[in-house]
């Protein structure tokens, strides 16, 4: 089944994903500093558990979550606490966050209280919290809680979307976990059905991604059947949540909404292998798989990475630069942040280093004026009018830029792609977006808030008023008095 | 004839009409409440006004200018501006700075001594408690106004950015 009649926009990109997955998956080697930041995740970050000095163990929780979406940390080494402190993070490279940092002794002394859990009879709830304490965060790049996103989940009849469709044109780390750990991706789907009592499961490959689908395929048959495996047509953003789902089964998430309200639960292929390692094998998640690529790495390859270890230490374990870098990025050419160095530390949501020479990367010209030739609409899979919102955009026009639907914009670069102006308007929206946020939360509160004052307003007129009238009977029973 | 001088009569009262509202004749009870429909709601006062109806009324009574409203922001601004055809200004930061983010007020509650100065200084009644119990605020009906803020004598009360759902890619 290989349907497209239901998306729209997107780009053939040219793939360069064999450049990394022509060398095996290997484990990194481990590091000696590790850097844990606390906010590695969507939502509140987590909250240290240890103090600087502490012994921990591998696979012991070192920080806690704080809110309902928050996630927890655990250490990825056995060792010592060597500080909390603040650290940069690839997620924001120009503040620092407050991170762990932890002195690998090398022993690798596990903790003992992580312990394989049985799914098989446990209540969903149970499952769900189980995952919670894992620490599993989405691994697709939204690095949203996982426990958060299942008890948001539809209660019953979900249908599960495995999400393998790696779309980026040079990250393959989903591609090679699936080669080479399927039954780890088909385990964890069978955990997370479970959890949300999912009726059916679908895992979505790309159609290039044939050893991946076959290896997904046998471990299927080897697991007793019950998961599709289908391919999706190639073409970039095919990944993207909603892409996908409308792909799959015709059906469009509403603006605004979630998949959840079309009965839709979408997890990553390298969430649901961290789900199995953490429920069968009792290991939280302290590692995943990373892509280091890019041609001006020595020897690309996908590594095993636990969580925290330096870039420069993977980037090393590659061969180092075959040439000095014209830019460094988290992330895909697409839709990755760029790194001014690389001096950062692998997070949970890191799946690709981007090394790139300047035949890597689209020349970035100077910015020319709109000449409103359309392409952007048409390669738009938001069916947005980028063009319309970047004039929105410049002039500030923020009720405007709402019901153009800016906020269904999903950032997939597809627009700055085909722009012969190279006008920046991905970044422009970016900007855009939180103002747009903001105007929108206002003008849904205000009838609400409107209201509430309004009635605090006759409230307290009819609490005065009793007031005066109390102190004017008082005053009356008192001069009355003979 | 006849037919002549309703024909005259009917243009008559159509021009009047026209011209009415060309010189946006509106009653200012419905200005009021068409420039308070323009406004956040927050309640915050920032306007130097008790609240976003008494900044409209001032509005409505030439007695404030359209950039006093940071909760509003330039958004806010620019609407009011054209609203009563006057010429649009960036907000004014002596009244206040517009926030990156909605935010909400957030109670520490191991702090909190139950002194309910908070819930009295609440314009929207988003806080809830009582004397020497613990307050709370209601997320979902905080505005973010600032007010609670400065009353609160042990200083547990901060801003947060409030929660929003941000799920977008997720390959």
């Amino acid at each position: 089944m290989t349907t497209r009649s239901q998306t729209r926009g997107g780009l053939k990109l040219e793939t360069h994903k064999h450049r990394s997955t022509m060398r095996p998956l290997r484990a990194a080697r481990p590091a000696e500093l590790l850097t844990l930041p606390l906010d590695q995740h969507a939502g509140a970050a987590a909250r240290p558990i240890v103090a600087t000095g502490d012994l921990v163990a591998l696979g012991q929780p070192i920080a806690e979550p704080t809110a309902d979406i928050s996630a927890w940390l655990h250490s990825p080494v056995s060792g010592r606490v060597r500080a909390i402190e603040p650290q940069p993070s690839a997620l924001h490279p120009d503040t620092p966050s407050l991170a762990i940092v932890i002195e690998n002794d090398g022993a690798d002394r596990t903790h003992a209280a992580n312990q394989p859990f049985d799914f098989s009879n446990a209540e969903p709830a149970a499952i769900v919290e189980h995952i919670a304490r894992g620490g599993i965060v989405g691994l697709g790049g939204a690095i949203f809680p996982t426990a958060a996103k299942l008890a948001r989940a539809p209660a019953k009849s979900a249908h599960l979307i495995v999400n393998g469709a790696e779309c980026e044109p040079w990250i393959s780390c989903d591609d090679m976990l699936m080669r080479e750990r399927a039954s780890e991706v088909i385990a964890g789907a069978k955990v997370l059905c479970r959890a949300v009592l999912a009726e059916h499961c679908t895992i979505a490959v790309e159609d290039d991604m044939r050893e991946a689908a076959q290896a997904l395929r046998e471990a299927v048959e080897h697991a007793g059947g019950g998961i599709e495996v289908v391919e999706v047509p190639s073409i970039y953003p095919a990944g993207g949540e909603r892409q996908l789902i409308t792909t799959l089964t015709g059906l469009e998430v509403p603006s605004g909404g979630l998949p959840q309200d079309i009965g839709i639960l979408c997890q990553n292929v390298g969430t649901a292998a961290a789900i199995a390692r953490w429920v069968h094998d009792g290991e939280p998640l302290i590692r995943r798989v990373v892509t280091i690529t890019g041609s001006a790495i020595q020897e690309p390859a996908n590594l095993d990475a636990v969580i925290g270890t330096p870039l420069s230490r993977l980037i090393a374990d590659c061969g180092g630069f075959a040439t000095e870098p014209a830019k460094l990025m988290m992330g895909g050419p697409m839709m990755g942040i760029a790194l001014p160095t690389d001096q950062f530390a692998v997070l949970k949501g890191m799946n690709c280093v981007f090394a790139a020479t300047l035949r890597d990367i689209q020349p970035a010209g100077p910015e020319m004026p709109c000449i409103r030739c359309g392409s952007c609409s048409e390669v738009c899979p938001a069916i947005l009018l980028p063009q319309q919102l970047h004039r929105l955009a410049l002039a500030g026009e923020v009720p405007e830029l709402d019901e153009y639907g800016l906020l269904d914009c999903i950032e997939c670069g597809c627009c700055d792609y085909v722009c012969p102006s190279q006008i920046p308007l991905v970044e422009r929206f970016r900007v855009a977006k939180p103002e747009v946020l903001r105007y929108r939360t206002m003008r849904s509160m205000a009838p609400e808030a409107r209201a509430q004052f309004e009635a605090r307003e006759v409230r307290l007129a009819r609490l005065e008023e009793e007031r005066r009238a109390r102190l004017a009977e008082k005053r009356r029973s008192i001069t009355s008095k003979p | 004839m006849l037919t002549a001088a309703l024909l005259a009569a009917g243009f008559a009262a159509a021009l009047a009409s026209v011209l009415a509202r060309s010189s946006r004749v509106v009653p200012r009870s419905t200005l009021i409440e068409r420039i308070n429909d323009v406004l956040p709601q927050t309640q915050c006062g920032r306007c130097t006004f008790a609240g976003c109806k008494p900044y409209a009324t001032a509005l409505a009574e030439g007695r404030a200018d359209i950039n006093h409203c940071p909760p509003g922001g330039d958004t806010t601004a620019r609407t009011l501006a054209t609203l009563l055809d006057r010429p649009y200004k960036p907000v004014d930061p002596q009244f206040g700075i517009t926030p990156a983010q909605p935010v909400v007020a957030w109670v520490d509650e191991s702090r909190c001594i139950g002194c309910t100065k908070c819930i009295q200084a609440c314009p929207v009644d988003a806080i809830v408690g009582a004397s020497k119990f613990m307050h709370t605020i209601i997320a979902a009906q905080c505005t973010g106004c600032e007010l609670c803020i400065a009353p609160c004598p042990v200083d547990c009360i901060e801003l947060r950015p409030a929660q929003a759902s941000q799920l977008s890619l997720s390959s």
